[in-house]
């Protein structure tokens, strides 16, 4: 019996996450007749599509063996720039000043927000050695904060058919948030299997003493990389705004959890170096599922995150007998 | 009282211990003394129960027993002091001494009154007039080692084992803790001194006890030894010489350093290297020698540009006054640095063997903007196959490889950049003897190709085998410089032993 067990082990490590899903299927599958209809997939992949967005910078954080818990505050002061400006525009009426913003031009202001709030934060993290946990988490409250002052805590609704179209449109069959992130995903897969930034952060993840030595800049890596899931949460930013015509002060609220959460049960190891992309995806997917199919199956809220909590300890204690095992 | 039989420690591929018997005795100081690598500190570690798997027998008072954890040991009696003293900063000299072993009032709670009493009575044995509820990160190094001193008491230690315990602490310090010493020996404890400073041995030991090689060669009364008997036996070998025979070419000069100097990180006025000048010229091979903390792996370091804002001095290469701000400025000036601690440093042991070589030459793999995975394979196994690396494939896991395929790896990863100048930190530090003897041929094929080399390292034997010239560091000085021909062991141990008479007089 050991013995199969051990000439299976390979395998299973390599798919487990696919297998989980896979159970999981079945098992709502069985439970509800709602589950396996394409309405409900489509629906399943809308919804994960904002925390894949995040999630994938989120893993190229974690690979580097750092943490961000700012992208869900980060998130909500993107979206409502973004909306703000679209409906209002910049109006300084002492100077009798009014920029307008086209749909383009704010959408942009948003993510050169994100990613301005992503280089600051890896900045912070470089310049002063902050621990990437105290850095975000500084930053997690200053954004929040700032959303609330820009949007006076009043959601900003009525933002126009062709904005609300990137979060509700579909475009060859498929809805636009899911060719967004799937285009999101593909190009960061390929930053990390086929580039040297790719390369560097698992380097500094495994063994930043060793990057270093070998020449790498790993301040300059750092920053980018925080900055780059700035960007991402603003893109997640732009999805959740305009899927629901209004960017809410409170939006994004616990998205980091989420976010690590599919992180680390898609395998990537939170002291860094180890994981892929790929698997990050899986995670999310596999979050989506369980939380539509303790909807479906009418699971109380309160019971769904009791649930949540113990498909993450569980992921991590597989992954942690695996790396034992190797 | 503590007698160690026929005791036998193997790493991968590395006998550390081989059949080493020695014996402690109650109410005596015993020096146990070798070079770096002889085996001391794994011997101690097996006695006070830090590495719980060995062959061979330890008697305690005459019984047999074997240590499975430091608290085993503990429990026997058996108490270490490391060179790092293992204290917690913001804990008080009481918490400390009875971390672990509070004693509690019958309401459960801790009894600080009765601890605090207790630490009180050590402390003033020991001569320490403090508080005990001063805090460790106030007290001096010097104290901290009086209270490390009081942890063992408290237990009741029959044996403590001191490692380089004057190693960081003053003149001073120094006598407050032989008098110490003289106390516990006169209490009948068994105490084990480890160091370097042979003078020091002279003044507090009864016994001492050599090491070479993993082998316990010879034990004996202090009295009627002196400082240069005891030199040669600690490095007695033959010199299995692969000495090059071109020593005496004239060398186009490649690196020039001058005034080099490090200030040392927290005290700021002190300085980790002082005032180093050297050269080193094409297809020479320099071996640097010095002790623990002579600042050897710091001079590479510093070279490297690893310290920008706490160095001084000029350097140049080729002529070229250069000044780096990160490896990555050294490294484009021909610079390739192999770090002593190759797990750490070296490689990410994680990766697998391809990327970890070409991790340091990704411009040259790569095609319009992306790693082009043929080239990257093809880098890889152009080393594995010319440095002969042992590997199932170039896919290989890095962590899986023993110590000697391992450093192989690092070197590729170097020699993918070209160096002009190849500086090594004990290369072969762990690693088997043939793939150590592979290691130094390639070393020496690669100055003969015209590479400027640097060994550091501790073994002795290792750097008269390799090297064109010996630079010898102590205590961030060089103290002596010498050409192959001109050097022997005694001659280079000489310069490196810090010389506590001469120190005297300069106070």
């Amino acid at each position: 019996m050991q013995l199969t067990v051990n000439a299976y082990r390979p395998f299973l490590t390599k798919f487990q996450s696919l297998i989980a899903l896979f159970i999981l299927c079945l098992g709502i599958s069985l439970l509800s007749d709602k589950f396996l209809t394409v309405a409900n997939f489509w629906n399943v992949l809308r919804q994960i599509s904002v925390n894949v967005c995040i999630s994938t910078g989120m893993t190229l954080v974690v690979l580097t063996a750092g943490i961000d818990l700012s992208v869900g505050s980060v998130l909500a002061l993107s979206g409502a720039i973004t909306a703000g400006l679209l409906r209002n525009g910049i109006q300084l009426p002492s100077a009798n000043l009014y920029i307008g913003f086209t749909l383009l031009g704010a959408t942009l202001a948003g993510l050169v927000t994100g990613s301005g709030l992503g280089w600051f934060n890896g900045w912070a993290i470089t310049r002063f050695k902050l621990p990437p946990f105290v850095a975000t988490l500084a930053m997690l409250t200053i954004a929040r904060g700032l959303t609330m002052l820009w949007t006076e805590g009043f959601p900003i609704t009525g933002l126009g058919d062709s904005f609300t179209f990137l979060g509700t449109g579909w475009f060859l069959g498929i809805p636009l948030p899911v060719w967004l992130s799937g285009i999101i995903v593909a190009v960061a897969v390929l930053i990390t299997n086929k580039t040297r930034l790719g390369r560097y952060i698992y380097a500094i993840g495994g063994s930043e003493s060793a990057a270093r030595l070998s020449g790498v800049n790993i301040n300059k890596i750092k920053i980018a990389v925080y900055s780059i899931a700035g960007a991402l949460a603003a893109v997640g930013g732009l999805l959740v705004t305009s899927r629901l015509d209004s960017a809410q002060p409170n939006a994004g609220t616990s998205y980091e959890l989420d976010s690590i959460a599919a992180v680390v049960i898609g395998g990537t190891s939170l002291s860094g170096g180890r994981g892929s992309i790929l698997g990050t995806v899986q995670g999310a997917i596999i979050i989506g599922v369980l939380n539509n199919g303790l909807v479906l199956l009418n699971v109380s809220p309160f019971w769904q995150q009791v649930v949540k909590g113990f498909v993450i300890l569980l992921a991590v204690i597989i992954d942690k007998s695996n790396s034992k095992a190797e | 009282m503590l007698v160690a039989e026929n005791i036998t420690k193997r790493f991968t591929g590395v006998t550390a211990l081989d059949q080493v018997c020695l014996e402690f005795l109650a109410g005596q100081v015993t020096a146990v003394i070798g070079e770096n690598g002889a085996g001391k500190s794994t011997l101690m570690k097996i006695l006070s129960g830090v590495y719980p798997d060995y062959e061979g027998q330890i008697r305690y008072n005459g019984e047999p027993v074997r240590f499975n954890s430091i608290r085993d040991a503990q429990a026997c009696g058996i108490a270490i002091i490391h060179q790092e003293l293992n204290l917690i900063p913001y804990l008080s000299i009481t918490e400390n001494i009875f971390l672990g072993r509070e004693i509690t009032t019958r309401w459960g709670t801790l009894d600080q009154k009765a601890m605090r009493l207790k630490t009180r009575e050590l402390l003033e044995k020991l001569k320490l007039s403090i508080d005990p509820d001063t805090l460790i990160v106030e007290l001096k190094v010097g104290q901290q080692q009086v209270v490390e001193i009081a942890k063992a008491l408290l237990v009741e230690s029959e044996v403590i084992i001191m490692d380089e315990p004057t190693s960081a602490i003053s003149e001073s310090e120094v006598a407050v803790l032989f008098s110490i010493i003289n106390d516990l020996r006169s209490e009948n404890k068994a105490i084990v001194y480890i160091s370097h400073k042979l003078d020091e041995l002279f003044t507090i030991a009864d016994r001492y006890v050599v090491l070479r090689d993993g082998k316990s060669i010879e034990s004996g009364s202090m009295q009627g030894i002196d400082h240069d008997t005891l030199i040669r036996k600690m490095v007695g070998r033959d010199i299995k010489s692969i000495r090059r025979q071109s020593a005496d070419r004239v060398h186009t000069p490649l690196l020039s350093v001058e005034n080099l100097c490090l200030k040392h990180p927290v005290r700021v006025q002190e300085n980790q290297l002082k005032n180093l000048s050297f050269d080193v010229g094409r297809g020479e091979v320099v071996g640097i020698f010095g002790l623990m903390g002579a600042g050897r792996t710091e001079l590479l370091e510093t070279l490297f540009g690893l310290h920008p804002k706490r160095s001084s001095g000029t350097v140049r290469i080729d002529n070229q006054q250069v000044q780096f701000k990160a490896p990555i400025d050294a490294i484009k000036s021909g610079l390739a640095l192999v770090p002593e601690d190759r797990k750490k440093d070296g490689l990410v042991l994680g990766m697998d063997v391809q990327t970890n070589i070409s991790l340091t030459a990704l411009e040259n793999i790569e095609q319009t903007g992306l790693l082009s995975q043929k080239k990257e394979a093809t880098l890889a196994k152009k080393y594995i196959a010319d440095l002969r690396i042992k590997t199932p494939s170039e896919k290989q896991t890095a962590k899986n490889l023993s110590g000697g395929n391992q450093q192989k790896i690092v070197l590729s990863k170097w020699l993918a950049t070209s160096p002009k100048l190849l500086m090594l930190d004990e290369p072969t530090r762990g690693i088997d003897v043939n793939a150590k003897n592979e290691i130094y041929k390639l070393i020496l094929q690669l100055a003969d190709e015209g590479m400027g080399i640097i060994v550091v390292s501790s073994e002795l034997p290792e750097i008269l085998a390799i090297s064109d010239r010996i630079i010898v560091l102590c205590e961030g000085s060089l103290t002596a410089e010498m050409a192959i021909a001109d050097a022997s062991e005694d001659s280079i141990l000489k310069a490196a032993i810090p010389d506590i008479k001469s120190e005297r007089a300069k106070e």
